[in-house]
């Protein structure tokens, strides 16, 4: 039956094919992205059109949002929460990095006692859920006088406490021949300049997965920094956010848009920079070779 | 003499993970009892930990007469079970159209990515909250369209249905995972498919999906333990209510904790959430073999 009309429609078949999906995606992709436009459109507009209409163009743009929310409801300004935010993101990231790499270069190549043991226990820290840690840890912390300050946040990931980030540099670091890396020992190289000279550069791409999903994750941390900081002048931008709300929520959203812009503006550029590093990154557990 | 010499010394071996296994005993395995033990006492977070005492199960035993906790632990399954599955399908979906060389189909991509990597900040949060408030931008599409407004964060079944939609809307990096594996499928099946005569959807139900189930797998592992872990949204978005509706139990465990200084019962709360996603864990893994397809098993020659 279908060999008659062959000649007629079906001809047309990929035509139509990539219609209907450019249609479906074209779809889901307004509607998913349609809240973030509105935020930023948001931002742009008064309080009285944020509520009139539902389009996300201003009308008449205004930078009203941004500087009356810049100086926020508190006595600090929005670039103190930045700068606190900062504070934590960065020494979080270089820490995860190197112990990361560090821990990764044992399990990917060396003979270790016990090693199989010792890499389970490493996934099951991905799957371990965090709330189960949270009291002793934060008890811990108490005991070593670190509450309201930074530490508790970032001292940690000294440790290679994330697994995920381990695993995502012993699984490049296998993919990789050991040529190079005896040739450099034949040359003289202790494994640490191994390490530094002949392996850091080739996993470099690995490397700058992990530093970007950890600093995406912690620009998005909120319990954390909500157990451990109690004084306003310490907060990062999650908590100065979520106080916001609770303050001025019923009147000036065109404020708190205009913050959660720039919240997300750093996370937002970073991921149109090195969209590549996030798609090897979140693949390559997952996917072998 | 091959062999690399150094890396046959286990005492360098050693020393390179030795800051795993430091935080490891220091940051997770201590912590780990030590709330296992706490969950068998009163302690409180006001008082020393020496004045608090040893209660045995009690903690445990008084759960089921607290119907908070009958309500969060409802509530919770719900959440799970509802977005998982959901946000699953939709990423497979979204996948299946996406692997087609099309024009822009990165830019497609990248634009199904950003709100997985966005959506857990408070910022997304706090729009979320906007988008769903009772003036809202939702509602305002609903009066434009000459329909009423809808009380979205604040009735019970409407509150979830939010908080559900904004992990949903975080498919992306399930997708991105589902786009690898289908990338990594050898087009020749297809092709021999078709020369069978086989049609589509029959194609994608005997090849893609038998091939992409260890995808799925580590896929339904990663959104299990993540959803049950969820607090972020409801925190900020309904701080759990109304009605203790969207009151999922890392909500519970916080404020136990850090808002009516419960230690004790909050830990045997949390032990309660690993046990569960331990033994969701344990059931995936275990249910592997009758499911999951690795390509070793059909090519010995393969993988690794």
């Amino acid at each position: 039956m279908t060999t008659v009309s062959a000649n007629g429609w079906r001809r047309h078949l990929p035509l139509i094919n990539a219609f209907i999906r450019y249609g479906v995606l074209i779809g889901v992709g307004f509607l998913m992205l349609y809240p973030l436009f509105w935020m930023i459109g948001g931002a742009f507009k008064n309080n009285h059109e944020i509520f009139a209409s539902p389009g996300f163009i201003p009308s008449h743009p205004t930078m009203d949002g941004f500087t009356k929310g810049w100086k926020t409801s508190t006595e600090y300004t929005f670039a103190t929460y930045l700068l606190n935010t900062m504070k934590i993101v960065i020494p979080k990231v270089i820490l995860t990095v190197i112990s990361s790499v560090i821990v990764a270069y044992g399990f990917a190549r060396f003979a270790i006692p016990g090693r199989k043991l010792l890499f389970a226990l490493l996934m099951a820290t991905v799957l371990l859920p965090k709330s189960v840690l949270l009291i002793p840890q934060y008890l811990m912390f108490r005991e070593f006088g670190w509450l309201d300050t930074y530490l508790p946040l970032y001292i940690p990931q000294a440790f290679a406490v994330e697994g995920f980030f381990v695993f995502l540099i012993i699984q490049f670091m296998r993919s990789l021949p050991v040529d190079m890396e005896e040739a450099a020992v034949m040359d003289g190289c202790n494994s640490f300049q191994v390490l530094t000279l002949i392996v850091c550069p080739v996993i470099l791409p690995a490397i700058i997965s992990v530093a970007l999903f950890q600093f995406m994750w912690s620009m998005n941390d909120f319990l954390q920094p909500l157990i451990y900081l109690s004084s306003v002048e310490k907060y990062p931008v999650a908590l100065a956010l979520k106080m916001s709300i609770d303050v001025t929520e019923a009147t000036s959203w065109n404020e708190i848009l205009a913050m959660s812009v720039i919240a997300l503006a750093p996370s937002l550029i970073l991921f149109f920079v090195a969209q590549k590093y996030f798609v090897e990154g979140v693949t390559s557990g997952a996917v072998k070779g | 003499m091959s062999g690399a010499s150094i890396y046959a010394s286990r005492r360098a071996g050693s020393l390179y993970i030795a800051p795993f296994a430091i935080g490891f005993l220091l940051f997770t395995a201590f912590p780990f009892v030590a709330s296992f033990i706490l969950s068998l006492t009163d302690a409180r977070l006001q008082d020393q930990l020496g004045d608090a005492h040893f209660i045995g199960w009690h903690n445990y035993a008084g759960m089921w007469a607290d119907a908070t906790f009958r309500k969060s632990l409802g509530v919770t399954f719900f959440y799970v079970f509802v977005t998982v599955p959901l946000k699953l399908a939709f990423a497979l979906l979204i996948a299946v159209v996406l692997n087609f060389k099309l024009r822009g189909i990165g830019l497609f991509r990248t634009a199904f990515y950003l709100p997985s990597i966005l959506g857990g900040s408070v910022a997304i949060a706090v729009v979320w909250r906007f988008v769903f408030a009772s003036d809202g931008l939702v509602n305002q599409f609903l009066h434009g369209a000459g329909f009423g407004g809808i009380n979205w964060l604040g009735e019970p079944s409407t509150a979830m249905f939010s908080i559900i939609l904004l992990r949903l809307w975080q498919f992306g990096s399930a997708m991105v995972v589902f786009l690898a594996g289908l990338k990594a499928i050898p087009e020749d099946l297809y092709e021999a498919a078709d020369l069978d005569g086989a049609s589509r959807l029959r194609q994608f139900w005997m090849i893609t999906l038998p091939l992409l189930t260890p995808v799925l797998f580590f896929n339904f592992i990663m959104q299990i333990v993540q959803a049950f872990q969820e607090f972020n949204g409801p925190y900020i978005i309904t701080g759990g209510g109304p009605m203790k509706s969207t009151y999922l139990l890392p909500l519970m465990i916080y404020e136990e904790a850090f808002k009516y200084f419960n230690l004790g019962y909050s830990s045997a709360l949390s032990w309660v959430l690993f046990v569960i996603i331990a033994l969701f864990t344990a059931l995936a893994f275990w249910s592997q073999r009758f499911w999951v397809f690795y390509a070793q098993e059909r090519d010995n020659k393969g993988g690794h």
